[in-house]
């Protein structure tokens, strides 16, 4: 069929299923517009391109869709780039369209002129500048296939606005013909042997497990073989839902602001089983001193991550499903009952905990709050900080694409976007957004994208009134200065009201349950500003390039699991004091 | 170690930005790099020098490998080879001097394609050592400007490096 290659967009984007872009119109791209404007695929208009990544990357996430975002050339485009960024650290399937000046004037530095190809060439999985119209389908196919296969990741197109215009004959491939990209997907059965004869002779195995198994579905195949061989079980910040938050083999997160529990297990077991991870910093620390005494196994589809950070000694690539499946097939079942002993003194000797402050507001009774008020079934976003590690360590996690958060690039902005593309995604589910009042004020202008589309997501601004994990740093190692990070902030609540959303402040813990409750209740977008202590660290906290020898905040748990026993002693007596078996004895 | 690749690349406008900017991100140092088509219709052919140890060639050809463009990659360090480089080494020659230059010229098998009053544009071609070596025998004559292709390498006998290999 002839058509204009704006149509030609249109048309492929109908063709793979798209049920709706996030984007920002612009000189470059309102070729592509004009057809949208007839098209079923519904548009969301943001209200900066940044937010348009974030929110096709919350889709995404909370979908396992592609999410596609549009922006225009030059400042459209370049406001893009941290979305994107974002997506290529947490390999999440994000297609980016954008527009581009027509190819004659490109390298003129024309009127919003950027060069996006050259700029993203290092943040996308690929890019694409289309140069001839008669490409156009072509290329759309192979970046949705290359987006969503093998290890996901962000692709780029760029549309010259004169290619848009050029009359094509649309013809939508089905296949693709990529002769340099071919994913593996199952491991190789030498290897997944070795693997199950790892397994059978570890004494205290653990399974670290990451973003990779939500990327390819592999959460019941991690349970069964958990449950299998009885295999306490960590999963990263990118990993939670991975493995239910509640299961007695959960060990919680790893690393910087990990448990107790699982980064002593992961420094003491004899076989490391690393499912789709990628031996972050954050989780390893001082990689010379990370999990010393383990033979390690590695399952991922992507071949540079294995050896990439650590040595591991039975490297596995393919997809984490099938490799589990596959090795499921050869693994006995086993006890344990030594090791998981030894896992459970250390849970029950230093579980997650803080001390109550006096008068204070606690930012990790908030996060708990909002766990019980949505019975654990809410997908929660996050932004960057504090407030993430409270909801990453108090909020658990028992589905995958439950928890969206910014893990690699650890983007500040990411929180509230990523929610509202969630919920458009998921429009039956209870979307959260628990933010910093940092966080929150980087992308706070989606509040009018919120209200205009009815996406009734519940923002939940840990308020500290300051860059809290800055400084929490600046604390524990730069003397207590302070610099740059106390802010001025907006009242929340009203700021929420002018935009025509609801807002509300709670500054006592009493108020906090009524406060989620009503904004349950609430049809549309909620702000509710809880004012919690300023000066409130996350423990436990190994500082970075540091080993879990130097944990701080031990003290801490301690302290507060002695408040909470002396807590739990007292309500027993006056539970017993009121108990009718003893009224009868008075 | 020096490690020399071969690699097959689909023959698309910025492929080789793709392959050089991978190169500076992950922190790998390029010795020299020199591309051209390849015997396959659109597909070029590069030869790679990089300075890597064992643990770091690894990574780098995985990721390399990772380029959408990339075909194939071929590590030909330890393989015979037939390897060549040319170079055109304008250098300072006199009348004193001139014969002199042309008879190390002439030892080496090179060149002299152009000659004026007061200099010379050598061409030698061979493996880096005898590049390097006519480099250092004509530097006391005072070398004006260089220009060296980089490095080809090609397997001995009939084996190929093959995009579907
Ligand atoms: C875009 C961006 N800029 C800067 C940072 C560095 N950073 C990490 S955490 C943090 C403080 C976040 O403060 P806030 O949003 O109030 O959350 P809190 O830590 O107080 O919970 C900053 C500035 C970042 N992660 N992202």
């Amino acid at each position: 069929m002839r058509m204009k290659g704006a149509q030609a967009v249109v048309a492929a984007l109908e063709r793979e299923g798209v049920e709706v872009v996030f984007g920002y119109p612009g000189g470059a791209i309102l070729g592509v517009y004009d057809y949208l404007y007839d098209s079923k695929v519904r548009h969301i208009l943001v209200r900066h391109e940044q937010a348009a990544a974030h929110m096709a990357d919350g889709y995404a996430r909370a979908t396992g869709k592609p999410g596609v975002c549009i922006a225009t050339s030059g400042p459209g485009a370049t406001n893009l780039v941290t979305g994107l960024a974002t997506a290529h650290m947490d390999s999440i399937p994000i297609i980016a369209i954008t527009g581009q000046v027509a190819r004659a004037a490109i390298g003129r530095d024309a009127f919003q002129e950027a060069d996006i190809t050259g700029i993203t060439l290092p943040i996308t999985k690929h890019n694409y500048l289309v140069k001839d119209p008669a490409d156009l389908p072509r290329i759309i196919r192979e970046a949705f296939h290359i987006a969503t296969t093998g290890r996901p990741g962000p692709v780029l197109i760029d549309l010259p606005r004169d290619v848009a215009m050029a009359e094509i004959d649309f013809e939508y491939p089905v296949e693709v013909d990529l002769p340099g990209y071919k994913p593996t997907y199952h491991g190789h059965p030498r290897q997944i042997m070795e693997a199950a004869r790892a397994i059978a002779e570890a004494k205290r195995p653990v399974l670290y497990v990451g973003g990779g198994v939500i990327a390819s579905g592999a959460a019941r195949e991690v349970r069964e073989l958990a449950e299998r061989c009885n295999i306490p079980t960590t999963t990263t910040l990118m990993g939670l839902g991975a493995f239910p938050g509640r299961h007695p083999l959960f060990l919680g997160m790893p690393g910087m602001h990990g448990t107790v529990a699982a980064n002593f297990a992961l420094n003491e077991c004899d076989l490391l089983i690393a499912v789709g991870v990628r031996f972050d910093d954050r989780v390893t620390g001082d990689v010379r001193t990370f999990s010393p005494k383990s033979i390690k196994i590695h399952i991922d589809i992507d071949p540079a991550e294995i050896g990439k950070n650590v040595k591991v000694h039975i490297p596995i690539v393919g997809d984490a499903r099938l490799v589990l499946r596959a090795l499921l097939d050869q693994v006995e079942p086993a006890l344990h009952s030594e090791w998981l002993a030894q896992i459970q003194a250390w849970k029950e000797e230093y579980p997650l905990g803080y001390v109550e402050k006096e008068g204070a507001l606690m930012p990790q009774f908030v996060v708990e709050k909002i766990y019980e008020v949505t019975g654990g079934n809410a997908i929660v976003t996050t932004d960057v900080g504090q407030h993430q590690m409270w909801a990453a360590q108090y909020y658990l996690f028992d589905q995958p694409r439950q928890f969206i958060s910014s893990g690699g690039l650890g983007t500040m902005g990411f929180g509230f976007p990523a929610a509202l593309g969630a919920q458009v995604g998921r429009p039956d589910a209870v979307v959260f957004c628990i933010s910093g009042d940092g966080g929150f004020q980087m992308n706070m202008q989606e509040l009018a994208t919120a209200v205009e589309n009815h996406l009734p997501v519940k923002v939940c601004v840990l308020n500290n009134f300051f860059l809290g994990m800055v400084r929490q740093w600046q604390q524990l190692f730069y003397r207590q200065r302070y610099s740059a990070s106390r802010m001025v902030n907006p009242d929340f609540a009203r700021l929420a009201e002018a935009f025509g959303a609801t807002g509300m402040v709670v500054r006592k813990a009493e108020d906090v349950v009524p406060a989620l409750k009503r904004a349950m209740e609430v049809e549309g977008p909620v702000v509710i500003d809880f004012q919690v202590a300023p000066e409130e660290n996350v423990w436990p906290f190994i500082p970075a390039g540091q080993s879990v020898a130097q944990m701080m905040g031990l003290e801490e748990l301690k302290k507060a699991k002695e408040k909470r026993a002396a807590r739990a002693g007292r309500e027993a007596v006056t539970l017993a004091e009121t108990a009718p078996g003893r009224e009868g004895r008075a | 170690m020096k490690h020399t690749l071969a690699v097959l690349v689909q023959n698309k406008a910025g492929v080789l930005a793709r392959v050089a900017g991978l190169f500076s991100r992950r922190g790998f140092n390029i010795e020299s790099i020199s591309v051209g088509p390849s015997e396959l219709p659109g597909v070029a052919r590069m030869t790679l020098v990089a300075q890597a140890d064992h643990d770091e060639l690894e990574q780098l050809t995985k990721q390399l490998h990772k380029l959408i463009d990339v075909l194939k990659i071929s590590d030909v360090t330890n393989d015979p080879v037939v390897d060549r480089e040319l170079a055109l080494i304008k250098v300072n020659a006199d009348a004193s001097s001139r014969a002199e230059i042309l008879q190390v010229v002439d030892i080496f098998r090179g060149k002299v394609v152009d000659v004026s009053e007061r200099s010379v544009i050598v061409e030698i071609t061979g493996d880096t050592d005898k590049v390097e070596a006519m480099i250092q025998l004509l530097r006391p004559y005072g070398i004006r400007e260089l220009v060296r292709t980089g490095k080809v390498t090609m397997v001995r006998g009939t084996r190929t490096v093959q995009a579907s290999g």
